[in-house]
């Protein structure tokens, strides 16, 4: 993948983004606690790179994702798109900004509408988005079950007559035919075979190349996103906790969490001995995260002002960031 | 099971009509569907079909018996009432106000039912709740009573009897529709019908409606049986149609007088409605069978 120049504005800017979800109680449903499923995360995204976001199921990346495309509602911050503040934009707007972000989501089966033909569903956002004729839509319609590898008698079938591998295509080609600038894969290839994987993932660089196309790719597939992203962030419990190039970041992990992650993902190389890092207890519950570092009842290397300050995501090293006080400085720096 | 099913129908069917194609293997629903055909048919073509004209009253023949009694002719061949009209021309012009009557009064309850659920299930919130209970006070009353006083306050006839009838029968859709609204707004495909920039109306009834039909067409066909009964209730009681229109509760009421010296005049009208409301019934019963993938083998 060729190097991003840093120097352009980026794509999408993501500032204090905030989403909680309130745990209504009592017989008036006061808001009696919350769910702090995002928790003032950062991050840029530049044009046409893909940006890698990685952790534990219930750490919150499916909601971040949601949050920026807004479908969920964020409680609170800024996600800038191409420099404007969307979470300020009226649902009219929001209407026209759809067709340039769009989101191919993880379950093939439930993602597509099972009463709906093929060509209802690539062609609806044609619809929605004023293209009412329906010989023009039809083209396009046509144009775009060619680009993902899909054949023209399929237009009139429907899901159900799809293997997974299919009907993801089909979801990759409602994602693409407004043009967007922005794709989010929701976890777009977990839900499917090793070798399909690997042929959606190969059509979602091709698009990428051909579209100009920029990622968010959520996944709990390490492997996956270092095969696909150019940067990688790394989520626990609501917060970025590590961002920096893929490579890099696989390579020298700075902040113990990323460490232990990597650490168990495996290897296909028997032979390979690695020390594993076993985290101890589970995930904190993110109604009542632990003050101070929210990583700090895990790790290996915690000391008293873990618990008492809660550490900034910053720079560590050049185009690295890591929200630890002891980042680099403890652990192995190298896998 | 269901996808082996679905995978062997090399066709390209909607998949609604690939499930409703099961219909056929039960036995009990192609009764119910051969009944009721016979009812709209009857309904349909009541002016070839019957005989003589069900309110042309006669001196000479009133009560006579059905054909094969004693006094009987093929003249009448259901008999007579107490004014001379033929029972059976009353019996398939009554065929058509009991259709007339469930198609209006469950159209009602299904528009409204449907809007109030769908609305309900996909906004949630304050909205659910005042649009829940409301229906649950429509149904915390016995519903035959609530329809009395809808008749008592608007007038006993007909057109009124449809709408009472119609009211009473809303929460049973809006509920079932709430249901599956909730149930189908949790799958990904709202979420992307949203992401495409589908507006809320769009959402629910061009995505969301379409794959509840399968309870609401069962709940379609169960509620024509009793709004048939209902409306024989309502007419029995004369908070219905009003005489002469040949209405099947009517008739049962007017022949009351009548149950010892000539049974006939009421048993007809009464194995009208059995059979109407058993065929909605079966044929109720056999579309969940079908539609109902949980409950196929």
């Amino acid at each position: 993948m060729p190097e991003r120049q840093t120097a352009m504005p980026p794509l999408v800017e993501i500032r204090n983004l905030v989403k909680y979800y309130p745990i209504r109680g009592g017989i008036l449903l006061k808001e009696i606690a919350s769910v702090k499923a995002v928790d003032r995360v950062s991050m840029t995204i530049q044009q046409g790179e893909t940006v890698g976001l990685v952790g534990e199921s219930g750490c919150g990346k499916t909601t971040l994702g949601r949050a920026v495309l807004r479908l969920e509602e964020p409680t609170s911050g800024e996600v800038l798109f191409e420099g404007e503040n969307i979470l300020t934009y009226n649902q009219q707007q929001i209407r026209t900004l759809r067709k340039q972000m769009q989101i191919i989501f993880q379950d093939p089966f439930s993602s597509l509408n099972p009463r709906k033909t093929v060509s209802h569903i690539i062609g609806e956002p044609l619809l929605i988005h004023g293209v009412k004729n329906r010989h023009e839509r039809n083209e396009k319609i046509l144009e775009m079950l060619r680009v993902v590898g899909l054949r023209k008698e399929h237009m009139r079938r429907y899901p159900h007559q799809f293997s997974g591998g299919q009907r993801q295509r089909i979801g990759v080609a409602r994602a693409l035919i407004l043009n967007p600038k922005l794709i989010i894969c929701d976890e777009a290839v977990s839900a499917l075979d090793v070798s399909i994987q690997a042929q959606v993932i190969n059509l979602l660089k091709d698009l990428q190349e051909a579209f100009g196309l920029t990622y968010l790719f959520i996944s709990h597939d390490l492997s996956v996103v270092e095969h696909v992203s150019d940067r990688v962030a790394v989520m626990y419990l609501g917060k970025i906790v590590e961002l920096a190039k893929s490579k890099e970041l696989y390579h020298m992990p700075l902040h113990p969490y990323t460490q232990a992650l990597l650490s168990a993902s495996p290897i296909p190389d028997p032979g390979l001995k690695r020390e594993r890092i076993i985290l101890k207890g589970d995930v904190p519950s993110p109604i009542d995260p632990p003050p101070g570092c929210h990583f700090h009842t895990r790790c290996l290397y915690k000391q008293d002002i873990c618990h008492q300050a809660e550490p900034e995501l910053k720079e560590v090293k050049k185009a690295h960031e890591a929200a630890c006080f002891f980042a680099g400085k403890v652990g192995r720096t190298t896998q | 099971m269901v996808t082996s099913k679905r995978k062997k129908s090399p066709e390209d069917r909607h998949p609604l009509l690939d499930q409703l194609s099961q219909m056929w293997r039960n036995k009990t629903a192609v009764a119910g569907l051969i009944i009721v055909a016979g009812f709209v048919l009857a309904a349909f073509f009541a002016p070839v079909l019957s005989p003589h004209d069900p309110v042309e009253t006669s001196l000479y023949d009133q009560i006579k018996p059905p054909f094969w009694a004693d006094g009987g002719t093929k003249k009448n061949i259901l008999g007579t009432d107490d004014l001379g009209r033929d029972i059976l021309s009353r019996l398939i012009y009554g065929a058509r106000v009991s259709l007339i009557v469930a198609v209006v009064s469950v159209g009602l309850a299904f528009v409204l039912g449907t809007l109030l659920g769908s609305v309900s299930g996909y906004y949630k919130g304050a909205l659910d709740n005042v649009i829940m209970r409301i229906m649950d006070i429509i149904l915390a009353f016995p519903y035959l009573l609530l329809a009395i006083v809808v008749v008592a306050y608007l007038g006993p006839s007909l057109q009124n009897a449809m709408m009472a009838i119609g009211i009473t029968y809303i929460p049973r859709f809006a509920r079932i529709v709430r249901g599956s609204v909730l149930e189908e707004c949790e799958k990904d495909y709202v979420m992307a019908a949203k992401a495409v920039g589908a507006g809320d109306w769009r959402i629910i009834f061009i995505a969301i409606i379409p794959n509840c039909l399968g309870p609401l067409i069962v709940q379609t066909t169960l509620s024509f049986a009793s709004a048939i009964l209902d409306a024989a209730a309502l007419s029995f009681l004369s908070l219905g149609a009003q005489p002469p229109t040949p209405e099947w509760g009517a008739m049962i009421a007017k022949s009351r007088a009548l149950i010892l010296r000539a049974p006939w005049v009421m048993t007809f009208p009464g194995i009208a409605i059995l059979l109407a409301v058993l065929g909605f019934n079966l044929l109720g019963d056999g579309l969940r069978d079908a539609l109902d993938p949980r409950l196929r083998d």
